[in-house]
C-alpha cells in the first residue's frame, strides 16, 4: 500500500465555503474563520453531542486540553487512563450513545489499551482520542512516541492517525459514525500535536459520511424469515436465546412481542440480562456456565433454539460437539462473521434486530408452548433446593444473600455495574434485572478493575439512577484509584465489595480443579472503610445480614459515594458451573448437605 | 493440509496507509501462513487489489471473507477460487549458463514461452509469465543446470468474462446513516 495516493473520503470533502444551496446556510456556515485542530475536535464533539468526556492530560494533547477551557462539556479526571476509557464504555453501556476518552501520546495511550479490549469484545461504542507527537517526530523514537494505531490494531473497530488540522473533523465524524453503526465498537484517533496546533477552514456543511466499504446494516431475505417463522411453528420444545444485541438494538419491546405470540420461554446471556424482564413468566435467567441448571437441562434437551444478538461464546455453550445437539437453530445477529462461527445454524438472519423481528413478527403463527414449559418449571423446581437461599440459616453472611438483599431493598430497580468474578456471577443469578441497560458488566473480555469506573460513567449517563457498585476485593484493588476522581468530581456511587479475602473465582476452580491448593489466591486486604474515608467518602462495614437494610438506607442517604465492605463467606462457590469445555448439562451441583449455608430472606416470601 | 484447499482471494481495498496492515492481521492472528500475496493499484484511483491465496477449508474460508468484509477500508472480497478465474504469476529466474549450455537452455525457455532477458558469459536471466504450475515446471527443468537466484511474484487473480467487480460497489448510494 503507498502512502502517496489520494483518498476517495479527501476528494469528497468540501473544498470551499459557502457552499450550501441556495444561500441559506447558517451564520457559522459563511465563516471563512479558521480554527486550530484543537479548536475543531471540541466542536465535533459538542455537535455529536457530547456532553462528558473522561480523561487524562499530558504533553501531546496539550492543545486539546488547552482549548478547552470555558467550553460548556464537563471534563472528568482520572487517575488512570484505563478507568477513562472503562468510564467512556460504562456511559455508552448505559446510555446507548458513544462515550469519549482522551489520553496522551505513548503511556496515556497504553493505559488506554485494557478500556479499548474490554469495548471491543462487548461491542460497546466509544471513541477514544489520543495525543501523538509531531508528525516530524513520527517513527523517530521520541519522548512518549509510541505508534497506538499499531497496538490497538486488533482491539477496535477501527483506528486513524491524523496528521494535518483539515482532516480532523472528517475523522472525528467517521469515528463516531463508526462506532455506533453496525455491531459497536471502539474507535481510536491518533492526533499529532502540529495537527492539534495548527489551523484549518471550518467546514462550511459537513458532508454524510462516507465510506464504501462500510456495510452496518443487513437484511434477511423474505424467504429466510418466512423459514424461520416455519421453524417456529414446528417447533414443539423451543427457546429463545435473548442475547446482548435485544439491548444494543433496543428490541426488548419486539422480543415481548414475539414471546407473548409464541409463549417460548427466554433464556439470557450474561450481558443480555434485562433485555426480557426477569420477573416474566416465560423468563428463565441465564444459561452457560454459570446458568441457572434448569436452563442449560433444557437447552440440552429443546429441539429449536432462536438465538437473538448473542454469539454462542464458549462460556455459553460449553463443548460444542454435544451443545444442543436435538435443536434445530435460528440465528439473528447483526455481525454476519458471527453467524456459522462456534455453531452450525439452519436459519442465519444477518441484520439489525429489532428490524428482523419487527418483519418475522407478522410470519409467525400464533402458538403456545404449555407441555413444554410445564417440563421446564417441573426442572426449575427440583432445582430449587440447591438454591443457597433455600438453605438451612447458620448465621454465616454469604454473598449471595447480599445480592438478593440489595434487590430486594432497591425494589429491583438500581442500575447495576459489576466486576468480573464469583459476586459478578451471584449478581447476575440473584439480583433480578427487569430493564435493558440496568445491568452493566464485562463479558467478553472479563475485564478485573472494570466495576467502579464504568459505574462512574453510567451514573452521567443516567443522573436519575439509583448505582450500584457489586466488586470483588480483588477487582476493586485494581482501580480503587478512582474513589478519588469520585470524591472530586461529587460522583455519588453505592459500592458494595463482596470482600472473602480471597480471588475467589480462581480460588474456586483451585479448589475444583487442583487439589485446594490455593497459591497465590488469598488477598490481606486493607481497611476498605479507612480507604473510603481517606477520600473523604462514606466507608461502612457489614458481617451479619440483619446489618444490610441498615448499611444500605444510610448509603442512600449519604451525600457522597458509600463504600460497603461487606465480608462474606471466604470459602463459597458459584453454583452450577458448567467446567470449561464439559457438556452443558454436566455441571457441578451445590451439594445438598451443605450445612454451611442459610436462610430465606427475612424481607421477602420464599417465592423468588 | 492438501493444496486442493487453497483458496485464491481478491479483496479490493482503499489506498490508505495502514490497510494492508489490516488485512493480513486477519490472517496472522488466526495463524494461518499466507501462500501468496500479491498488492498493486487498480483503474480505479485510491483503489488497490489484493491477491492473496491461503489454505483454509470452506468454513473458515466463509468466516475470512465476512472478517474482511468488517475492515472498514475493505470495499469488496471475491472467493473466486471454484470460478477457474485467470491467475498468473511472473518469475525471473538466473541460471548458471556456459557457451555450450546456452542455446539447449535458450530451446527449454523457448518451450515455456519464457524470455532471456539478461544474458552474460556464465548466466542467463530468464523471465516468466504463466500460472504457478507453469513456472514451477520451468524452474525444475531449469534446476539440475544450476539456478543461482530466483523471484517470483505471487499470483494476480482475475474472474473471466465482462463483469467488472468493482461496478455495484462504488456507484451505489451510500450506507444508511446511523441512528
Amino acid at each position: 500500500m503507498t502512502t502517496a495516493g489520494t483518498s476517495p473520503k479527501r476528494e469528497q470533502a468540501p473544498t470551499g465555503q459557502g457552499d450550501s444551496p441556495g444561500g441559506s446556510a447558517p451564520e457559522y456556515a459563511r465563516s471563512t474563520a479558521k480554527k486550530t485542530g484543537a479548536e475543531i475536535v471540541w466542536d465535533v464533539l459538542a455537535s455529536e453531542g457530547v456532553d462528558v468526556v473522561f480523561g487524562y492530560p499530558g504533553g501531546a494533547i496539550m492543545p486539546i486540553y488547552n482549548a478547552l477551557h470555558q467550553r460548556p462539556i464537563r471534563h472528568v479526571l482520572v487517575r488512570h487512563e484505563q478507568g477513562a476509557a472503562h468510564m467512556a464504555d460504562g456511559y455508552a453501556r448505559a446510555s446507548g450513545k458513544v462515550g469519549v476518552c482522551l489520553a496522551t501520546s505513548g503511556p496515556g495511550a497504553t493505559n488506554l489499551v485494557t478500556g479499548i479490549a474490554t469495548a471491543m469484545l462487548d461491542s460497546s461504542p466509544i471513541v477514544c482520542i489520543t495525543g501523538q507527537v509531531s508528525s516530524s517526530l513520527l517513527g523517530s523514537d521520541a519522548f512518549q512516541e509510541l505508534d497506538i494505531t499499531g497496538v490497538t490494531l486488533p482491539i477496535t473497530k477501527h483506528n486513524y492517525l491524523v496528521t494535518r488540522a483539515e482532516d480532523i473533523a472528517p475523522t472525528l465524524r467517521e469515528a463516531f459514525f463508526i462506532a455506533r453503526s453496525g455491531r459497536p465498537g471502539p474507535v481510536l484517533v491518533d492526533i499529532t500535536k502540529d495537527a492539534q496546533q495548527a489551523t484549518a477552514a471550518i467546514e462550511p456543511r459537513p458532508r454524510p459520511v462516507r465510506l464504501p466499504g462500510h456495510r452496518p446494516a443487513h437484511h434477511p431475505s423474505a424467504e429466510d424469515l418466512t423459514r424461520a417463522a416455519e421453524l417456529i411453528a414446528a417447533a414443539e420444545r423451543p427457546l429463545i436465546f435473548a442475547g446482548h444485541g435485544i439491548i444494543k438494538a433496543e428490541a426488548s419491546a419486539q422480543l415481548m412481542e414475539l414471546v407473548e405470540k409464541t409463549g417460548i420461554p427466554v433464556a439470557s446471556t450474561l450481558l443480555g440480562l434485562g433485555g426480557f424482564p426477569a420477573t416474566h413468566r416465560l423468563s428463565l435467567g441465564m444459561m452457560g456456565m454459570h446458568g441457572e441448571a434448569w436452563v442449560n437441562t433444557a437447552i440440552q434437551e429443546s429441539d429449536l433454539l432462536i438465538a437473538l444478538g448473542m454469539r454462542f461464546d464458549d462460556r455459553v455453550t460449553g463443548n460444542l460437539k454435544t451443545y444442543a445437539r436435538k435443536a434445530r437453530k435460528i440465528h439473528v445477529e447483526i455481525d454476519p462473521s458471527e453467524l456459522n462461527k462456534n455453531v452450525q445454524v439452519d436459519v442465519a438472519l444477518a441484520g439489525e434486530l429489532r428490524r428482523t423481528l419487527t418483519d418475522l413478527i407478522p410470519r409467525v403463527a400464533q402458538r403456545t408452548c404449555t407441555p413444554w414449559v410445564q417440563h421446564i418449571q417441573a426442572l426449575k423446581s427440583s432445582s430449587a433446593a440447591r438454591d443457597i437461599q433455600y438453605m438451612p440459616h447458620n448465621g454465616r453472611l454469604h454473598a449471595a444473600h447480599v445480592i438478593h438483599d440489595l434487590w430486594w431493598l432497591t425494589r429491583g430497580k438500581a442500575l447495576m455495574v459489576t466486576d468480573v468474578g464469583q459476586h459478578q456471577m451471584w449478581e447476575a443469578q440473584y439480583y433480578r434485572h427487569e430493564r435493558p441497560r440496568q445491568l452493566i458488566t464485562s463479558g467478553g473480555l472479563g475485564t478485573m478493575g472494570f466495576a467502579l469506573p464504568a459505574a462512574m460513567g453510567a451514573r452521567f449517563a443516567q443522573p436519575g439512577e439509583e448505582v450500584w457498585v457489586v466488586v470483588g476485593d480483588g477487582g476493586f484493588q485494581m482501580s480503587a484509584a478512582e474513589l478519588s476522581t469520585c470524591a472530586q468530581e461529587g460522583i455519588k456511587l453505592h459500592v458494595a465489595i463482596i470482600n472473602n479475602g480471597y480471588l475467589g473465582m480462581v480460588r474456586q476452580l483451585q479448589q475444583f480443579f487442583y487439589e485446594n491448593r490455593y497459591t497465590a489466591t488469598p488477598l490481606q486486604n486493607p481497611d476498605f472503610v479507612k480507604l473510603a474515608e481517606a477520600h473523604g467518602l462514606n466507608g461502612l462495614r457489614v458481617t451479619r445480614r440483619e446489618e444490610i437494610p441498615e448499611a444500605v438506607a444510610q448509603a442512600r442517604a449519604s451525600a457522597c459515594t458509600t463504600v460497603i465492605d461487606f465480608r462474606v463467606e471466604q470459602e463459597d462457590s458459584v453454583y452450577p458451573m458448567v467446567p470449561s469445555g464439559a457438556d452443558l448439562d454436566e455441571m457441578i451441583r451445590r451439594p445438598q448437605d451443605d450445612s454451611e449455608v442459610c436462610a430465606i430472606s427475612p424481607w421477602s416470601s420464599g417465592a423468588v | 493440509m492438501s493444496p486442493s484447499h487453497q483458496r485464491t482471494f481478491i479483496v479490493h481495498v482503499e489506498d490508505r496507509p495502514g490497510v494492508l496492515n489490516r488485512v493480513i492481521s486477519l490472517f496472522r492472528r488466526r495463524a494461518y501462513n499466507i501462500d501468496s500475496l500479491t498488492v498493486a493499484r487498480t483503474e480505479r484511483p485510491a483503489i488497490s487489489r489484493i491477491t492473496l491465496v491461503v489454505v483454509v477449508d470452506d468454513r473458515e474460508a466463509r468466516l475470512l471473507e465476512a472478517n474482511l468484509y468488517k475492515l472498514i477500508n475493505v470495499l469488496y472480497v471475491e472467493d473466486v477460487t471454484h470460478q477457474g478465474p485467470l491467475v498468473r504469476e511472473l518469475a525471473l529466474i538466473k541460471v548458471k549458463a556456459t557457451e555450450e549450455t546456452r542455446s539447449q537452455l535458450l530451446q527449454v525457455c523457448d518451450v515455456f514461452r519464457a524470455r532471456a532477458i539478461d544474458v552474460t558469459p556464465s548466466a542467463l536471466v530468464v523471465e516468466l509469465t504463466g500460472t504457478p504450475d507453469k513456472i514451477d515446471g520451468l524452474i525444475e527443468v531449469l534446476r539440475p543446470s544450476g539456478i543461482i537466484e530466483l523471484v517470483r511474484t505471487g499470483a494476480v487473480a482475475m474472474e473471466r468474462g465482462a463483469r467488472s467487480p468493482l461496478a455495484g460497489v462504488l456507484d451505489v448510494e451510500p450506507p444508511e446513516q446511523a441512528a
